[in-house]
């Protein structure tokens, strides 16, 4: 029946139902219907107080110390009585602002330190893993004694290499078993319904086992106490084992002991889990307050039969083990096994709640920070964190049972299971300053809470650690005799001289008084900061108020920002129960904020949920963490903007090029209209002529001869002035289209030019025009069209004729080489070009203006159009045509330049 | 006989006017230019002007305005006889004073007649 292979399969028998309870705890609680909901499971998760410490325990320290047992229940008892002043508060604030363990509640009191966070998770650490090592050694010693009895169990821990230590496999199985509870959720404030109803379930077994130890003690192993106490009262040896004398240091050891256990009811991490973190409603304190203790009273109160029947029949075998040892030595084999499963139960509920609540504290206060800090780390795993998150916490709880099993091989078996757990208390103990006067006294202050913190934790290692290191071996046991380098005011135990208390009063008075003076006296001469004022204004009052806002976001931020943040850390489900739905543009109002920020809070911690909040609410003062998150932030929304400016600037641009486009259309049109205006103008003039005298010549049929031939000159002639302007004009308007026609080859310049001379000769002589020639390059080879290059040359010396000189006129031709160029030059010598008019000449219909009047002979007059149409054939042959001084005539001299034509070859 | 003042710088449409204003039976004296047109008013003292606006000095309208502001000018019956033919020019010229705007190429017969009318009208 007690083989290895049963019990184990009843310890892991028992794991699994645990963890079909959890789970179905779990999902009843994301169906709605809760099974937490009751006043009663929540008393009965509370009892993760009573661990295995409780369970052997308890009657070990009756055997050796008495009632002072009940002192370490009656603590609890006080403070669950005092649950309206104090508890009520507690949950009512933590629920507010979302709080998930007892560093992040006072951190978020004292302005939401992130350095109080980590001290408190730090202490927290160190302090609990004897407590968790104690469990382990708990589980392993039952099973030891289980599989052994009755040979006595050989204990010698340290000498085992660690794989053939038990307790290392119960500390890894319960690792996986918690990791897999423990961190299905994140966020850690929607509760770990499935594990309260484990706990409150395990309480239940323990309760059960240990009553049914004390059952069969009282009336199997005795026939009812009558017959037991008669028995032990008539034992010279345990009369006056139950005096109150016989606590260790009288009377002050009690009021020690019962202030310890006060105090470290409320500051355990694993009770301020299921106290506060853990509940559902305000109202099931008030079951809570009566119901618990009455449970503390039904485990106790077979405490002293159980000792004292031990005692009585089991006399020199481990106090400790009588709980297990009782049943077996009556050979009895289904008892002890239920007894080893209630232990187990104790040991285990302990041992998650613990972790769990560690775990969280480790990785909001220690690890979280940090990795905000590591900026880099921040925006490379961006979206990715709520996996991170997950593993920082299952790596912690594994960290944090290895830590455990650590202390147990190492120094173990130096206390009793009892001592272990009150060193444990003790360092509880000392957040109970900060985290109480917090509560009351709006003036205390972060720089009080962390030196106060610091000069206890330091009083507890030095007079309760040390000595336990001392006492396994680990340093001199000189040490703690005669004090460190044999100064006697210095000894652990006797510290300033203080004789005759007990360690734990002694270590106490010391640590939590000068933790007490430090927090008071530095509160009193230091400032607060504005939002630890905010934030001890709103502890105190707690209870004042109806609803307690988290805090007061001054700044402004949008809804998708906060639904940004939110889905980063908790994924999109959570943001959008979180802030619903709505245009994500729009600012996002103090209430949505604040209900982010109790959000990011349940799952990171307050410090880490302000440090995000603050990366995206603008507004509020900056800490060195929200600039560091800012940055990515910002450079994002930078990064928007720039495209936003962008892409503005691009559509001005492109205004303004098509506000320039439509002036030019619009330029482009009055030019049209104007030259339009223009050519019917200048079209309409010889026509008036023709009409005028068609209708002449129709009308006087009695015209005399002469006239009659006159006027039918002037029509003809009129009539040729209106071909040439018409065809002027077509092509003006296809040098403009680029449509005109031209057919260059290679030709000679030279002989165009004496082509063009000749052409013109004849009209000159008849103008008195002396035309003088200077062809200097012979031949010119140039490309071009020869009809429309001697169109133009004809309509130079036209030109030149017309302006030339009014006494004598004269044109001259030049044709030289110029570089690699032909200019052919024709010079007047009239009054010449203002050098402001010299472009204008070539513009459509420009008509040059004489100075002068009384002009002795008539002047023929041009189109306009002929120097335009000139320089528009030039360009088009890859030429140029300027107007400039003449250097020989004086006048003005028209230049024509040609590129020379490649050789012909 | 009523002189008339031809104000062109087209020679041949010169001719064309000259032509029938003495056919009509006028006296009729001829300008080039606005500058010379403004002489001939005071000089030969014509009756009516037929005035181009695209001269090669003065613009018509100038000589115009000018006109109207001579004692002698201010009356005298002017025809704007012109190639520019935009509403815009022809509202304008007859704002600075002009009796009638004919835009060319011209009736003759039409010219002729409204020369006359103008001619009686003043005396």
């Amino acid at each position: 029946m007690r083989s290895e292979a049963v019990i184990l399969a009843a310890a892991f028998g028992y794991l699994a139902l645990l963890f079909l309870i959890a789970a179905w705890g779990d999902r009843r609680a994301s169906q709605g219907r809760s099974v937490i909901g009751s006043p009663t499971v929540y008393a009965l998760s509370i009892a993760v107080y009573c661990t295995a410490w409780t369970f052997y325990g308890s009657v070990g320290r009756a055997t050796t110390q008495g009632a002072s047992f009940l002192l370490i229940y009656l603590g609890p008892t006080l403070a669950m009585l005092s649950a309206p002043f104090i508890l009520r508060k507690m949950v009512r604030i933590a629920a507010a602002q979302r709080l998930t363990s007892i560093a992040d509640f006072i951190s978020a009191r004292y302005g939401k330190s992130g350095a109080l966070g980590a001290l408190v998770a730090l202490i927290a650490l160190i302090g609990i893993t004897p407590y968790i090592a104690l469990q382990l050694k708990a589980i392993t010693l039952s099973h030891a004694v289980l599989v052994s009895y009755p040979a006595a169990v050989d204990w010698r821990l340290a000498e085992e290499p660690f794989w053939a230590d038990k307790s290392f496999w119960v500390a890894l199985v319960l690792a996986v078993f918690i990791i897999l509870f423990g961190t299905r959720h994140l966020d850690a404030s929607e509760r770990h319904e499935g594990m309260v109803a484990a706990i409150a379930f395990e309480s239940l077994v323990k309760l059960v086992a240990f009553l049914a130890v004390g059952l069969f003690t009282l009336f199997v192993l005795f026939r009812g106490p009558a017959d037991l106490f008669a028995q032990a009262g008539a034992s010279p040896a345990l009369r006056g084992a139950f005096d109150l004398a016989a606590v260790e240091g009288g009377a002050l050891g009690w009021s020690g002991l019962l202030l310890l256990a006060f105090l470290a009811f409320l500051t355990l991490p694993r009770q301020f889990q299921v106290l506060v973190v853990e509940n559902v409603d305000e109202r099931h304190l008030r079951r809570a307050s009566w119901l618990f203790p009455l449970y503390l009273l039904a485990i106790n109160l077979l405490v002293i039969p159980i000792a004292l029947a031990g005692m009585l029949l089991l006399e020199g075998s481990d106090p400790d083990s009588f709980v297990l040892t009782l049943p077996l030595s009556a050979g009895l084999e289904g008892l002890p096994l239920l007894v080893f499963i209630g232990g187990l139960s104790a040991a285990t509920g302990m041992v998650i709640v613990e972790t769990i609540a560690l775990s969280t504290m480790l990785s909001n206060q220690l690890v979280m920070p940090w990795l905000l800090r590591a900026s880099r780390l921040h925006a490379a795993h961006r979206g990715e964190l709520r996996g991170w998150l997950l593993g920082i916490r299952r790596v912690a709880i594994l960290l944090i049972l290895l830590l455990g099993y650590l202390y147990h091989a190492l120094l173990g078996d130096a206390y009793s299971l009892v001592t272990i757990g009150l060193v444990s208390f003790a360092a509880a103990a000392q957040f109970a300053p900060a985290l109480l006067l917090g509560l009351y006294w709006r003036g205390a202050n972060r720089t009080g809470a962390i030196v106060g913190l610091l000069l206890g934790f330091a009083v507890w290692v030095y007079t309760l650690l040390l000595p336990g290191f001392a006492q396994s071996g680990w340093l001199p046991l000189s040490f703690v005799e005669a004090g460190p380098w044999g100064l006697d005011w210095l000894r652990p135990y006797a510290l300033f001289g203080l004789e005759g208390w007990d360690r734990y009063s002694h270590a106490l008075f010391w640590s939590l008084g000068l933790n007490l003076a430090a927090l008071v006296g530095l509160s009193l001469f230091t400032p607060q900061s504005r939002l630890e004022q905010t934030q001890a204004a709103l502890f105190t009052e707690a209870l004042h108020r109806d609803a307690m806002p988290a805090g007061v976001w001054q700044g402004e931020t949008s809804r998708g920002e906060l639904r940004r943040l939110l889905s980063r850390y908790l994924g999109a489900k959570v943001a959008t129960r979180v802030l619903e739905s709505g245009d994500d543009t729009q600012p996002a109002p103090p209430v949505l904020i604040a209900r982010t920020e109790r959000a990011l809070a349940g799952a990171l911690g307050s410090a880490s949920a302000r440090v995000l909040i603050n990366s995206v609410v603008r507004g509020e003062a900056l800490d060195l963490e929200a600039v560091l998150s800012i940055l990515d932030t910002t450079s994002q929304t930078l990064e928007v903007n720039r495209r936003l400016e962008q892409k503005s600037q691009e559509l001005a641009r492109i205004g303004q090029e098509l506000r320039a486009a439509n002036e030019r259309l619009r330029e482009l049109d009055r030019l049209k209209d104007e030259f339009v205006a223009m050519v019917s103008h200048e079209l309409r003039t010889p026509l008036t002529s023709i009409r005028a005298f068609a209708e002449i010549l129709r009308d006087g049929q009695d015209l005399p001869e002469a006239k009659r031939e006159q006027f039918l000159e002037v029509v003809v002639h009129e009539s040729q002035r209106l071909s040439r302007l018409i065809e002027e004009i077509l092509d003006l308007a296809r040098l403009e289209s680029g449509r005109l026609t031209l057919t260059p080859r290679r030709l000679d310049l030279a002989m165009l030019a004496r082509h063009g001379l000749a052409a013109v000769e004849r009209l000159q002589a008849e103008r008195g025009v002396s035309l003088e020639v200077a062809i200097e390059a012979d031949p010119a080879w140039v490309v071009g069209d020869p009809d429309r290059l001697e169109q133009v040359i004809i309509n130079l010396l036209d030109n030149a004729g017309k302006f030339a000189d009014d006494e004598h006129p004269r044109v001259r031709l030049s044709l030289c080489r110029h570089k690699d160029h032909y200019r052919l030059a024709v010079e007047d010598n009239g009054p010449g070009i203002a050098e402001d008019e010299r472009e204008r000449v070539f513009e459509k219909f420009h008509q040059i203006q004489r100075q002068q009047h009384g002009e002795r002979r008539p002047r023929p007059k041009g189109s306009g159009l002929g120097l335009p149409i000139s320089r528009g054939i030039v360009a088009h042959l890859g030429g140029r045509l300027w107007v400039e001084s003449a250097p020989t005539l004086g006048g003005a001299s028209l230049v024509m330049e040609l590129p020379e034509a490649p050789n012909e070859s | 006989m009523p002189k008339v003042l031809v104000v062109d710088d087209e020679p041949n449409i010169v001719l064309s006017l000259e032509f029938l204003m003495q056919q009509a039976g006028f006296e009729v004296t001829t300008a080039e230019d606005g500058e010379s047109a403004l002489a001939r008013v005071a000089e030969a003292g014509p009756d009516l002007i037929l005035l181009d606006i695209s001269l090669p000095d003065l613009s018509g309208f100038e000589v115009l305005e000018r006109l109207r502001q001579t004692p002698r000018g201010a009356t005298l019956p002017i025809i704007m006889l012109t190639a520019h033919g935009r509403e815009v020019e022809r509202e304008k010229g007859l704002a600075l004073g002009a009796d009638d705007y004919i835009t060319k190429p011209f009736s003759t017969q039409a010219l002729v007649e409204k020369v006359k009318a103008l001619l009686d009208e003043a005396r």
